[in-house]
C-alpha cells in the first residue's frame, strides 16, 4: 500500500489552531505543523509534551555554580593562598563574599550556553542542516499541517478543506 | 491570545499584513545600498582605520603614547570602556527585561538594540586589553595553569570580576541575539532568488523549519535566556562600578555606585538606541514599525533613568558633606569648582537637566528633538565617566603629585576609531541582517496593528 502525506495550507493562525483541535478530535493523527511564528496553545492542541529545556538550564546553572566555587577554592585557598587586600584566605566561607560575582557569572554562563547547545542539538539545528518545511511560504505568512494518509486520503482531504484550508496538496512517499 | 485594549495606540501602523512584514524586513537585504549608506560607511570605515592605526602604534610603542601620567593612571581608556559597556546595556534591557514584563513594544526594536549591545561591548573590550600594554598577553587574565609556579589570577580583584562579567555578557548576548535571528534568517533563505544568497542564509539559518515542537522550545529558550540575562545585565555594570567602588580613592569609594552606574548605563544605552533607530527607521523605511509611540516610550525611560542619575549625583554630594571626611568633601568640591569644573557642569547639564524636557508630551514625541537629546545624553554620559575617573585621580593625597590630564592624538584617535568601528558593524548589520524580529512581530499583528484596532472599534 502506498503511503501519502497530505499538506493542508492555511492563511490564519486562529483557523489552523481550531483545525488542529477539530481534526484531532476525529481521531486523525497530525504529523507536524509548520508556522512562521509561535502560535499560542498549538503545542497543547497538538498534544505535545511540555519542553524540559528550563530544567536542563537549572541543572547546568548548578554545575556552573559548583565549578566556580571549586575552581576558586582550589586556586585561592588550597593551591596558593595569598592575602590580598586583607581578605581572609584560610577558608572558602570567609573569602566567599569576594567570590560572589564570579560565582554568579559562571552560573549564568553555564546555564545559558549549555541550554542553547541543548536546544540546538534537540532541534537538530546546525550550519548546513537542511530540514526545510514542505512549503517555503511557511516562513512568510502561511501555516501548514502535515497528515499521513493510509489509504484514506479522500476523507482527510475533505476534512482539511472543511476546517478552512486555502490549499491542499498531496505527495507520495515511499 | 494576547489581549490589548482598543484605545491603546497601535504598534504596527499602515494596515500591515503578515506578508507586508516579510517584504519590509527583506527589502533592505535584497535591495541595493543607496548613496547615503555608502557615504556613511566609507566615513565610518576611515575613522575605524585611523583608530586601528592608533591602536597599532600603541601596541608597538607602549602606552606611553597616551596622555596618562604617574598620578592619572586611568583616563580616556577607562572612560571609553565604561561608556561603551554602558551603551550596551539598553539592548539587553529591551530584549530581556521588557520580555519578562511582556512589553510588546520591544518587538520592533529588540533586534537592533541587541545588535548595538554586541557591537558596543566589542568596542569596550578593546580598551582594557590595550591598556594592558602588551595585548598579546591578554590571555593572562584567564585562570590558566602557567609556568610561573602555582601562580593564579586574583579572584579577590574586581578587575578580574570584570573579565568574567564582560565575557559572559558578550557571549550570552550574542547567543540570545542569534537564537532569535535563526527563524528570520530562514525567512530570508526561503525567499532568496540568487543561489549564493540562498546558500549563505541557509547556513546562517541552521536549517530552521518552524515546526510546532521547535517553536515551543524556542519560546521556552527565549524566556529562560531573558530570565538569565536580566540579572546578568544588572551584574555587569554593578561589577564595572566595583572597579571603582572597592578602591579607597575619595570620589570612588561609594556604596551608591552599583545602582547609580546601572541607571546611568540604561540611560546612555537608550540614548544610543534612539540615535541609531531614528536614522535607521528613515533609511530602511521602518516608520510603520518603529513608531512615534516607540520613540515616546524610550524617551520616558530616558527621563526616568536620567532623573535617577540626577538623584545619585546629589546624594553623592550630600553624603560627602555628611560623612565629615575631609578628603571626601574635597574630592566633590574639587569636582564642581576645581580645574575640571567644566566637565562636571557639562555632565550635570546633559544628564540631569536635558532629560527633564521629556516631561512635555510635545517634545518627547518630536523626532528632531529626541535626536538632539539623544546626542546630548551620550556626550553627558561620556563626561560623567571622565569626571568620576579623572577628577578623582588628578589630585591625590600628596599635593606635590597633583596633575592634569590632556589626551594625546592617540587617545583621541582610538576613541574616534571605536566610534567608526561601531558604525561599520552597525551599517553592515543593517544591510545583511533582518533588522526587525519579524517572526515575533508577526504575533502581534492581530492585537496591536491599526487594522486590528479599527476592527475592535467597530
Amino acid at each position: 500500500m502506498s503511503k501519502k502525506v497530505i499538506y493542508g495550507i492555511y492563511d490564519d493562525d486562529d483557523v489552523i489552531l481550531q483545525a488542529v483541535k477539530d481534526i484531532r478530535e476525529k481521531g486523525v493523527h497530525i504529523n507536524e505543523v509548520y508556522s512562521p511564528f509561535p502560535i499560542h496553545g498549538l503545542d497543547h492542541a497538538l498534544g505535545l509534551k511540555p519542553t524540559r529545556l528550563a530544567i536542563t538550564s537549572f541543572i547546568y546553572g548548578c554545575t556552573g555554580l559548583s565549578l566556580a566555587l571549586l575552581m576558586m577554592w582550589y586556586m585561592m585557598i588550597q593551591d596558593w593562598p595569598m592575602i590580598i587586600g586583607g581578605k581572609p584566605n584560610f577558608s572558602l566561607l570567609q573569602n566567599l563574599p569576594a567570590f560572589v560575582p564570579i560565582t554568579f557569572e559562571m552560573t549564568v554562563f553555564f546555564a545559558a550556553h549549555l541550554m542553547v547547545l541543548t536546544y540546538l542539538i534537540r532541534c537538530k539545528l546546525y550550519p548546513g542542516s537542511d530540514q526545510k518545511s514542505p512549503d517555503p511560504r511557511t516562513t512568510d505568512d502561511m501555516f501548514l499541517m502535515e497528515i499521513e494518509a493510509h489509504g484514506n486520503e479522500v476523507e482527510i482531504v475533505a476534512l482539511i478543506k472543511e476546517t478552512g484550508a486555502v490549499e491542499v496538496k498531496e505527495e507520495k512517499i515511499a | 491570545m494576547h489581549y490589548e485594549s482598543p484605545i491603546r495606540e497601535p504598534l504596527i501602523l499602515e494596515d500591515k499584513t503578515l506578508h507586508d512584514i516579510t517584504e519590509d524586513v527583506a527589502r533592505p537585504i535584497e535591495g541595493k545600498a543607496n548613496k547615503w549608506w555608502w557615504a556613511l560607511f566609507l566615513f565610518s570605515l576611515s575613522a575605524f582605520l585611523w583608530g586601528a592605526g592608533c591602536l597599532a602604534y600603541t601596541a608597538g610603542t607602549g602606552i606611553g603614547v597616551w596622555g596618562l601620567n604617574k598620578t592619572i593612571g586611568w583616563a580616556w581608556d577607562i572612560t571609553n570602556f565604561v561608556w561603551w559597556v554602558g551603551i550596551g546595556h539598553a539592548g539587553t534591557l529591551i530584549s530581556a527585561v521588557l520580555l519578562l514584563f511582556r512589553q510588546k513594544w520591544r518587538l520592533s526594536i529588540n533586534r537592533s538594540a541587541e545588535a548595538m549591545t554586541i557591537f558596543a561591548v566589542v568596542q569596550a573590550g578593546l580598551f582594557p586589553i590595550f591598556h594592558m600594554g602588551r595585548p598579546w598577553l591578554a590571555y593572562w587574565v584567564l585562570p590558566l595553569p602557567n609556568n610561573f609556579g602555582s601562580l593564579w589570577v586574583n579572584f579577590n580583584s574586581p578587575l578580574l570580576w570584570d573579565v568574567f562579567a564582560i565575557s559572559t555578557y558578550l557571549t550570552v548576548s550574542l547567543v540570545f541575539w542569534y537564537m532569535g535571528l535563526i527563524p528570520d534568517f530562514a525567512m530570508i533563505r526561503d525567499r532568496a532568488v540568487k543561489p549564493i544568497t540562498k546558500k549563505i542564509y541557509s547556513i546562517l539559518s541552521f536549517g530552521w523549519s518552524g515546526r510546532a515542537k521547535h517553536w515551543q522550545r524556542f519560546e521556552e529558550l527565549s524566556l529562560v535566556l531573558a530570565g538569565l540575562a536580566t540579572p546578568l545585565v544588572l551584574s555587569v555594570h554593578t561589577i564595572v562600578s566595583m572597579d571603582f567602588a572597592t578602591s579607597v580613592i575619595p570620589g570612588w569609594h561609594t556604596t551608591i555606585f552599583p545602582p547609580y552606574f546601572v541607571a546611568g548605563a540604561i540611560f546612555s544605552g537608550f540614548a544610543m538606541v534612539q540615535t541609531l533607530l531614528l536614522v535607521m527607521r528613515k533609511v530602511v523605511h521602518m516608520e510603520a514599525y518603529i513608531t512615534i509611540k516607540h520613540i515616546e516610550y524610550m524617551n520616558i525611560v530616558i527621563m526616568v533613568t536620567g532623573s535617577i542619575v540626577g538623584v545619585a549625583y546629589i546624594t553623592e554630594l550630600f553624603i560627602a558633606w555628611y560623612s565629615g571626611v575631609e578628603f571626601e568633601q574635597y574630592a566633590f568640591l574639587n569636582r564642581a569648582t576645581g580645574p575640571y569644573w567644566w566637565a562636571y557642569w557639562a555632565m550635570m547639564t546633559c544628564n540631569v537637566f536635558s532629560p527633564q524636557f521629556m516631561w512635555s508630551k510635545k517634545l518627547r514625541t518630536s523626532i528632531a528633538f529626541t535626536f538632539f537629546i539623544s546626542i546630548v545624553v551620550n556626550i553627558g554620559m561620556w563626561f560623567e565617566r571622565f569626571v568620576i575617573i579623572v577628577t578623582s585621580l588628578h589630585r591625590d593625597y600628596l599635593p606635590s603629585s597633583w596633575s592634569m590630564f590632556s589626551p594625546t592624538f592617540v587617545d583621541i584617535g582610538i576613541f574616534i576609531g571605536t566610534i567608526g568601528f561601531f558604525f561599520v558593524l552597525f551599517l553592515l548589520y543593517a544591510r545583511t541582517f533582518p533588522v526587525i524580529a519579524q517572526a515575533e512581530l508577526k504575533t502581534i499583528v492581530k492585537s496591536s496593528s491599526t487594522q486590528s484596532k479599527n476592527k475592535a472599534h467597530e
